[in-house]
């Protein structure tokens, strides 16, 4: 499964939605996903992949790490399984 | 002061998934006291508890409740269910207001502290789940259930140990009698049987490996329960104006801390929280016909336990019935005399008394009528329900037939 895949598995998952129902565009917020789900995905993520994903809840928008759009998180997993191999 | 009457009641425990198959066992005497089932139980010298078994947490709650929501959670909004149910009540505006949730436990989220500690120590993961926090707080059920029905008053937890659900209900008590709400929540919880949780029991020896036998001369300490109990507690013309079903009424509580020793009992301690509860209650001794005993089934609580019951009874202690259903249900620890409550209740409504089982042996120093082995059909008006807890902190509350 690509990484793609897998991260919208993970959203539609936490948004309990198919995963033909996440599109790149969609955002958390017409997912339905709040800040909880959030943490609870990035977690996810991060099992999945074994990765560690630079996040603060305190701030999503100071973090290092783009949650506008399901497309931006996909990148940013990406990067960071690039990173890591 | 208004007078409080409890309008609902919930459980789960060994003894049975709700309240009528808990007084139903109790009224058979029947042992929910067995085999620990969890991980890792081989590694345990104390192997029996009073655990609740036949309960599917994945069939009670979907997963996102269950990734926030502890066992001792998931017990506690089972009977809270069950109680708020029973009331016919629903909250929203001014009643939803002031009405709030004061339960007890003494060790909150343990399996969870248990799970998580042992992913990153013995299997060596960095990094735990997210809610692992807000599952393992003690205040978790109590912020469940102010949210599940929209009870917006005062609400917090109580942990004083084994003493935890008397003083959470104490408090709940005393909000109603004073006029700051018309309803509240009131009960406890505890589930404590995960691997780490008995291996810390164990340290204390105290614990039995084969029974809970209070007031037996060859009782030999005591066996752990998990599960909860809670109660809706209701202003009486209000529980009246709406022909509510009354189960019972609350009448009293006192409160002392022997202020003496960490864990041995105090005679003086606990006979002070029972004679000011007499007092709270405005009650002779003579009007007490049962009292439903801390009785935990170690040499030194039982025999204290009796000494005080002697001391402020006088003479009545030798007339009054005084039973542990430990025996069954096992201690539950915080949510105990939450749970056991339902056995005051079914004294009071029912003319039942729950007998202390697993009793084999007259011990001179607990020589009272603790309904040895069989429920005995009874009238009782008042009974009293005590709770003495590590640390020397006491609460014992009085009831009333309605």
């Amino acid at each position: 499964m690509s990484v793609k895949d897998k991260v919208i598995e993970i959203i539609a998952e936490q948004a309990v939605l198919e995963p033909s129902d996440v599109t790149l565009e969609s955002t958390l917020d017409s997912l339905g996903i709040d800040s909880l789900g959030l943490v609870e995905s990035i977690f996810a993520i991060e099992e999945a992949f074994d990765i560690q994903v630079p996040f603060n809840a305190n701030d999503p928008s100071e973090s290092d790490f783009d949650i506008s759009s399901v497309a931006t998180i996909i990148k940013g997993i990406e990067t960071l399984v690039a990173e890591q191999a | 002061m208004r007078r409080v009457v409890i309008t609902g009641a919930g459980t789960i425990n060994a003894l049975g998934s709700d309240v009528p198959k808990t007084l139903e066992a109790m009224r058979e005497g029947r042992c929910g006291i067995g085999p620990l089932e969890f991980r890792d139980v081989e590694r345990l010298s104390i192997s029996i508890g009073g655990q609740v078994k036949d309960f599917d947490p994945v069939t009670a709650f979907n997963r996102q409740q269950l990734s926030l929501y502890d066992r001792f959670t998931q017990f506690t909004l089972i009977a809270a269910k069950e109680a708020i149910g029973q009331s016919g009540l629903s909250f929203s505006g001014e009643l939803a207001a002031r009405a709030g949730v004061v339960l007890g436990t003494a060790g909150g989220g343990v399996s969870t502290w248990d799970d998580n500690y042992r992913a990153v120590y013995e299997e060596g993961k960095n990094r735990v789940h997210p809610f692992v926090v807000p599952k393992l707080m003690n205040n978790a059920a109590t912020s469940h259930v102010s949210m599940e029905y929209n009870l917006k008053g005062p609400s917090f937890t109580v942990s004083t140990a084994c003493a935890s659900s008397n003083h959470a209900m104490a408090q709940a008590f005393q909000m109603v009698r004073s006029g700051m709400s018309d309803v509240m929540i009131g009960g406890g919880s505890e589930s404590m049987l995960c691997f780490g949780g008995v291996k810390a029991w164990e340290g204390l020896r105290v614990m039995s490996r084969d029974a809970c036998r209070p007031f037996s001369a060859n009782r030999n300490g005591m066996v752990q329960g998990e599960g909860a109990a809670v109660f809706v507690f209701e202003e009486y013309e209000h529980a009246r104006e709406r022909g509510a079903e009354i189960l019972a009424e609350l009448i009293g509580f006192a409160m002392s801390s022997d202020a003496s020793d960490i864990v041995m009992p105090s005679k003086q301690g606990a006979g002070r929280a029972i004679a000011g509860a007499l007092r709270d209650a405005k009650l002779n001794p003579e009007d007490v016909g049962y009292i439903n005993a801390h009785g935990t089934g170690t040499a030194a609580n039982d025999k204290t336990e009796c000494a005080a019951v002697a001391d402020v009874f006088g003479p009545h202690a030798d007339k009054l019935m005084m039973s542990s259903t430990k025996s069954m249900h096992g201690h539950l620890i915080g949510g105990t005399g939450a749970v056991e409550l339902l056995a005051c209740i079914m004294a009071l409504r029912d003319g039942v008394i729950a007998p202390t089982i697993g009793y084999e042996e007259l011990d001179p120093e607990c020589a009272l009528d603790v309904v040895p082995n069989e429920a005995r059909d009874a009238k009782v008006d008042v009974a009293l329900s005590n709770a003495f807890a590590f640390g020397g902190l006491n609460a014992v509350l009085a009831l009333r037939k309605v």
